[in-house]
């Protein structure tokens, strides 16, 4: 991996963390309030089900923390296993596909 | 306790000061610390101290000195785990229990006792393509750079590093990534990104890019904390990040 | 060569390190079997309120509460970090640090006061 795709993914960890930043300011004042409410499976569908805003803000949400999650991985695991190199980049990559794919298939399910 | 003779600069003051438990790390790679007992003085350094152990008590102690009067970094080792100026180091400010622990600096080979090898420390400098390069020659006039510039109030906040390595020794990511160039380097690449006279900007934000480079600083600060100049190599890195980042979203580097 | 201990490591700037990266680390194993708990939903409304039951026990309201202090923690101090890289230098990042400790605290007890 040479220095140029290395700066591509520090911006791409700093981008997805601002687009978190905002989602997880949503999210907390969101809990805090679906808490009050009490926490039932019809408080959380009654928010959620057929609402595309919800299914589009979970989809953006998800796709950030799939990028943001595995590269912070890759870092943790370069600097305390000292593992590097192409099977690290691999094995963070399959763990943000895996992310992604539950994400999405969890946003699904109170949407759809 | 020593005895001494009560001649020349450290005179016992009246009274028998407490003696200094002194913990020195003797060895290579492997080795140990050695206790000695050495009198305390009044306005003592850990300088001082090591001098005393090493005139008085074991000639066979190697340790790195040169102006003693911090200016030159040379003396600089790990004092109670931290890495200071040893000759700027009062006793009286760092001993715990009376005692003092004193290794050499972190992150570089021990040749011996509290000498490292810096080689790899200047050679990361280089790397970091931490030299200046410019255009004009003898024959014309002065490059007029104005100090009160924004760029060059940057390289003045940085400029003052004399490479004592401290910060280097500080450094976690140093020892977790051995390619890490290293705060002092990154921190004179700085200095040099921000010299509107040096023409190799483009070599030198390739170099200090990357795993290796300053996208590999967690900003822990350990580096801003122990500088003996008061230097943050921190803003200066954080500085390069932002360079290299509008490089790079440009189609640079 | 020798290595730092805890001794160069006590100062304010590296604990927010610490923080941050022990919040991230238990937020990403975390994440996984929040996408599965939510996916529940996919078997029924009934399916996610079983789960959601189980959730009531006193020791899962306490680990919800330390999840979403970790969840401000990380959030306030990668905030912090963006303002340190991506704003000019502040010499005041202490403040910065005792704001974004302050922040997550405050967002950590919202959530408790409302779960009790």
């Amino acid at each position: 991996m040479n220095a140029r795709t290395q700066v591509l993914l520090w911006v791409a960890q700093r981008a997805t963390a601002a687009v978190l930043a905002l989602c997880i300011v949503v999210h907390l004042v969101t809990m805090v309030y679906a808490m009050r409410n009490g926490l039932t499976a019809a408080e959380i569908l009654g928010r959620t089900r057929g609402n595309t805003a919800w299914f589009a803000f979970y989809l953006i949400f998800v796709a950030a923390a799939a990028v943001h999650a595995p590269l912070g991985m890759r870092t943790i695991l370069a600097e305390t296993l000292a593992w590097r190199g192409r099977t690290l980049d691999c094995a963070v990559l399959v763990l943000g596909c895996a992310l992604a794919v539950w994400g999405a298939r969890a946003a699904w399910a109170v949407f759809g | 306790m020593t005895g001494e003779e009560g001649a020349g600069v450290m005179d016992r003051a009246a009274g028998s000061p407490p003696a200094l438990r002194v913990r020195v790390w003797r060895g290579g790679e492997a080795g140990g610390f050695q206790e000695f007992q050495v009198p305390r003085l009044e306005s003592q350094t850990v300088l001082d101290v090591v001098t005393y152990i090493q005139r008085n008590l074991d000639p066979s102690l190697a340790y790195r000195f040169a102006c003693r009067v911090g200016v030159c970094g040379s003396c600089a080792m790990t004092v109670n785990g931290k890495a200071r100026w040893t000759c700027r180091t009062h006793v009286a400010g760092v001993a715990q229990d009376d005692t003092v622990e004193i290794a050499p600096l972190n992150n570089l080979p021990v040749v011996k006792d509290l000498v490292t090898d810096m080689r790899e420390f200047f050679d990361k400098w280089a790397r970091a393509r931490g030299r200046f390069t410019g255009t004009r020659s003898r024959s014309e006039d002065f490059a007029r750079v104005s100090p009160a510039s924004p760029a060059r109030r940057e390289v003045d906040a940085a400029i003052e590093c004399i490479g004592c390595g401290v910060c280097y020794s500080a450094c976690d990511v140093v020892t977790w990534n051995r390619e890490y160039l290293g705060p002092a380097a990154l921190n004179r690449a700085w200095t040099l990104v921000n010299d509107v006279r040096d023409n190799a900007q483009a070599e030198r934000m390739a170099a200090v890019a990357g795993d290796a480079g300053c996208h590999a600083c967690h900003t822990h600060m350990s580096c801003s904390e122990r500088c003996p100049k008061q230097i943050a190599p921190t803003a200066g890195i954080a500085g390069l990040k932002r360079v290299i980042a509008a490089a790079v979203l440009k189609g640079g580097l | 060569m020798r290595s730092n201990d805890f001794r160069a490591r006590s100062h304010p700037a590296y604990w927010a390190f610490i923080v941050h990266r022990l919040s991230g680390l238990l937020l990403a194993l975390f994440l996984p079997f929040h996408f599965w708990a939510l996916g529940q939903a996919l078997n029924g409304a009934a399916s996610l309120d079983a789960f959601l039951h189980w959730t009531e026990q006193p020791f899962v309201k306490f680990a919800e509460t330390g999840l979403v202090l970790l969840l401000a923690a990380h959030l306030t101090g990668g905030v912090r970090l963006l303002m340190l890289e991506f704003l000019a230098w502040r010499d005041w990042q202490k403040t910065l640090l005792a704001l974004s400790a302050g922040i997550s605290l405050a967002v950590g007890l919202a959530f408790a006061l409302n779960v009790v």
